[in-house]
């Protein structure tokens, strides 16, 4: 598997030969997991693994938690409360679930960060990178449907607020509203799909991951110089990199173990911190919540999709061009899906040869901003919809899309990279002069 | 030139921070102690006790617990009252029971009753889902050392019954209340751009506690502070009985993964030192 050249299994006992020509399944396991890896992965190239774990606990947890759970308007609440109070471990279960997510966030975030920053959507990776895009919105949808689950106000509310945002798209939009809920509001029918879906899509994600890894185990791993593996023979090859196990599977797992150290605290010492204290009324169709806040890994859509108001001139114009077809509302979501769009057609969008951003100067820059402009992005989302959060917001939705569609392609083009390494190796050997041997090497002139 | 940049961004933050202030403002939740605060807080079955007495006596004529299972007050790491007083205990209530189609004395099986009153709330769960210190109200990690706030915030509302300000009519329904937010509040007592210029609102509930409402038999005092801190700390556990095992599963987690990651990070170590020397040597 792959374009690097490496060992390939040699199936040795009679037993392992009979298998592989039958099913070599073991020499499929071998090849993914010794993998030639770029020596030269950072800390950030952890996220990986933790993001797998965190499918994986979602799945097992979400499976038990299933079990007890009742999906039903009359019993859901309760239901959640027999699993809190009275099914065996049922209350760290469920907090463990609901953490769970924000944990998968958490990753997801830092892992597509990564990707921005190193090119990792570059030529060949394209499409790992849509790929990933997929399984980050499958992500989405997953997360939302199972915040509704537990039936408290926010559940019920918040539902009501995405799935009305269909209801926005002209002609269709209510035909689609009301195929979505099973019915004209939020009601038994919507909790039942929801619970359906929400079981069911995470297996989509896990399939979808296969592929994703599949897709990078052909292309090989991008790494901090987006320098490529040279892979004129198997003895170059193994200069700039060492296989996937164990040297980066040890890595992994530590950088797991210390992530969650800190989310067994988070979940021991303070489970409701990320959540909304009003998701412990149960849903009452008559009483609006003071705020409708969606959970925090959705709050800078959110703002995106609040930011194009009628106030704004694109807005008006856009309204006045298809004769009132796209209004406020209506814009507001195709800012949302198009900001993710955006994103997944940056493979394209980004003009430039270099892939990582530690040699380009210029775009290190617009990068951080783009990671600042998030943060105001989540803080804004998390607002009243009032000034000053309303242009605030219109400036840091504007900048989103400016930084796909403008500065990418732009940067491409003005920006003069600084010299990349020749190859990994040279970059690793530039990291870690003389650790070992002390004396012996520092007498050595490198190579 | 620098100045009046500085000047511009002090009001900017000035402007933005405003309407976080108001809303923090514009209720009250004051931090008490409570034992069971922090990573090592534990609850004090002695204290929940008295909740508990607090809870009968006075809220259970209105309000209901119908979350609660009557035998967890047995239960570890709760009020933890003996199997024949839980016994004793649920027979001051009366259930309905379909299978007689009647009427009957609870056992520690049955849930504690609803509310009697249309618009009691239950109380089950109302020291989590009134959090004083979770997110959106402001104070956000702080729930480390301080937990949610819920018990705290219970504690407040108990604690906050004044006489209403002076710009309200007389007979404006319900009573004033420093910490409760969402009730009926008077448009007197409003400024000229709509904004609150008193805390908290009107709450349907007149003031059920004030002090000395219950004799406690092991003599603790029983002023409106004192009561209203033991029926907070037991709706504190009602909401969240498990949160002993919670703080206990969360240490070993985090005990047992702290040592994970130290034996990872050697072998990690070892495993790569050759590989970051050879290089050179």
């Amino acid at each position: 598997m792959g374009g690097i050249p490496h060992d390939s299994y040699e199936p040795k006992s009679g037993g392992e030969k009979w298998l592989y020509r039958r099913l070599p399944i073991v020499g499929l396991a071998y090849d993914t997991l010794m993998l030639p890896t770029p020596k030269n992965l950072n800390w950030m190239w952890i996220w990986g693994i933790v993001l797998t774990f965190c499918l994986a606990l979602q799945i097992i947890t979400g499976v038990v938690l299933a079990m007890h759970y009742t999906p039903h308007v009359d019993y859901a609440f309760a239901s959640v409360e027999h699993i809190m109070r009275n099914v065996n471990g049922g209350h760290f279960l469920r907090y463990l679930h609901q953490n769970g997510a924000s944990l998968f966030f958490v990753a997801v975030y830092a892992h597509i960060f990564r990707g921005l920053y190193y090119g990792s959507y570059k030529s060949p990776r394209e499409i790992t990178w849509i790929i990933g895009m997929l399984i980050y919105l499958l992500m989405m949808g997953t997360a939302f449907m199972g915040y509704v689950l537990p039936w408290g106000q926010m559940s019920f509310w918040g539902a009501t607020v995405i799935t009305g945002l269909f209801g926005a798209i002209p002609f269709i939009g209510e035909a689609i509203q009301t195929w979505l809920l099973g019915g004209p509001a939020v009601d038994n029918a919507t909790l039942n799909r929801f619970f359906s879906l929400h079981y069911l899509l995470p297996f989509v994600i896990a399939a979808l991951v296969a592929v994703h890894i599949w897709a990078f185990h052909t292309t090989g791993n991008n790494n901090p110089t987006g320098v490529e593996v040279r892979r004129t023979s198997k003895a170059e090859a193994e200069k700039d990199t060492v296989p996937f196990w164990p040297y980066f599977v040890i890595k992994d797992l530590f950088g797991l173990a210390v992530i969650l150290a800190v989310f067994f605290a988070v979940v021991g010492f303070m489970p409701n911190f990320l959540g909304h204290p009003d998701n412990y009324i149960e849903a009452n169709a008559l009483a609006t919540p003071a705020h409708i806040v969606p959970e925090w890994y959705f709050l800078p859509f959110y703002a995106i999709l609040r930011a194009f108001t009628d106030e704004v001139w694109a807005v008006q114009f856009v309204g006045f061009i298809t004769g009132g077809l796209i209004d406020a509302k209506f814009f507001g979501v195709l800012a949302m899906f198009g900001s993710i769009a955006v994103m997944a057609l940056a493979p394209w969008l980004d003009t430039s040869s270099v892939r990582s951003g530690r040699y380009r100067p210029m775009f290190k820059w617009w990068f951080w901003i783009f990671v600042v402009n998030f943060f105001v992005l989540m803080w804004v989302g998390a607002m009243p919809a009032e000034e000053p959060y309303n242009t605030v917001s219109l400036i840091a939705s504007t900048y989103w899309f400016a930084y796909f569609l403008v500065i990418l392609p732009l940067l491409g083009v003005i920006e003069k990279p600084l010299a990349q390494p020749e190859t990994i190796e040279e970059d690793f050997v530039s990291h870690y002069p003389a650790k070992t041997g002390g004396a012996q090497s520092a007498a050595t002139p490198a190579e | 030139m620098f100045k009046k940049l500085g000047t511009a961004a002090v009001t900017a933050l000035a402007l933005s921070a405003g309407p976080v202030l108001a809303a923090g403002a514009a209720y009250n939740v004051e931090n008490v102690d409570f034992s069971f605060d922090g990573p090592f807080g534990k609850y004090d079955p002695i204290q929940l006790q008295r909740g508990l007495k607090v809870y009968t006596e006075v809220c259970a004529s209105c309000h209901g617990l119908k979350h609660v299972p009557i035998r967890t007050l047995h239960d570890k790491g709760g009020p933890e009252l003996p199997e024949d007083q839980v016994r004793a205990y649920a027979e001051l209530y009366e259930v309905f029971d379909p299978e007689i189609d009647d009427f009957r004395a609870a056992r520690p099986t049955d849930h504690f009753p609803e509310s009697m009153l249309e618009n009691a709330p239950d109380l089950s769960l109302m020291a989590k889902k009134r959090a004083g210190f979770s997110g959106p109200y402001g104070l956000g990690i702080n729930q480390l050392v301080n937990g949610i706030g819920g018990a705290e915030y219970v504690y407040s509302l108990l604690v906050h019954f004044e006489d209403p300000p002076a710009c309200a009519p007389e007979d404006f329904p319900g009573s004033y209340n420093k910490t409760f937010a969402n009730g009926g509040y008077p448009e007197s007592c409003k400024d000229e751009n709509g904004h609150k210029t008193v805390k908290g609102s009107w709450i349907a509930m007149s003031q059920p506690l004030w002090g000395e409402d219950v004799d406690y038999d092991d003599g603790a005092p029983n002023d409106l502070e004192s009561v209203a801190e033991d029926v907070s700390a037991f709706l504190m556990w009602t909401a969240e009985p498990k949160m002993m095992q919670r703080k206990n599963a969360g240490f070993t987690g985090v005990i047992f993964l702290t040592i994970l990651s130290v034996l990872l990070y050697l072998t990690n170590k070892r495993l790569w030192a050759p590989i970051k020397g050879k290089k050179n040597s």
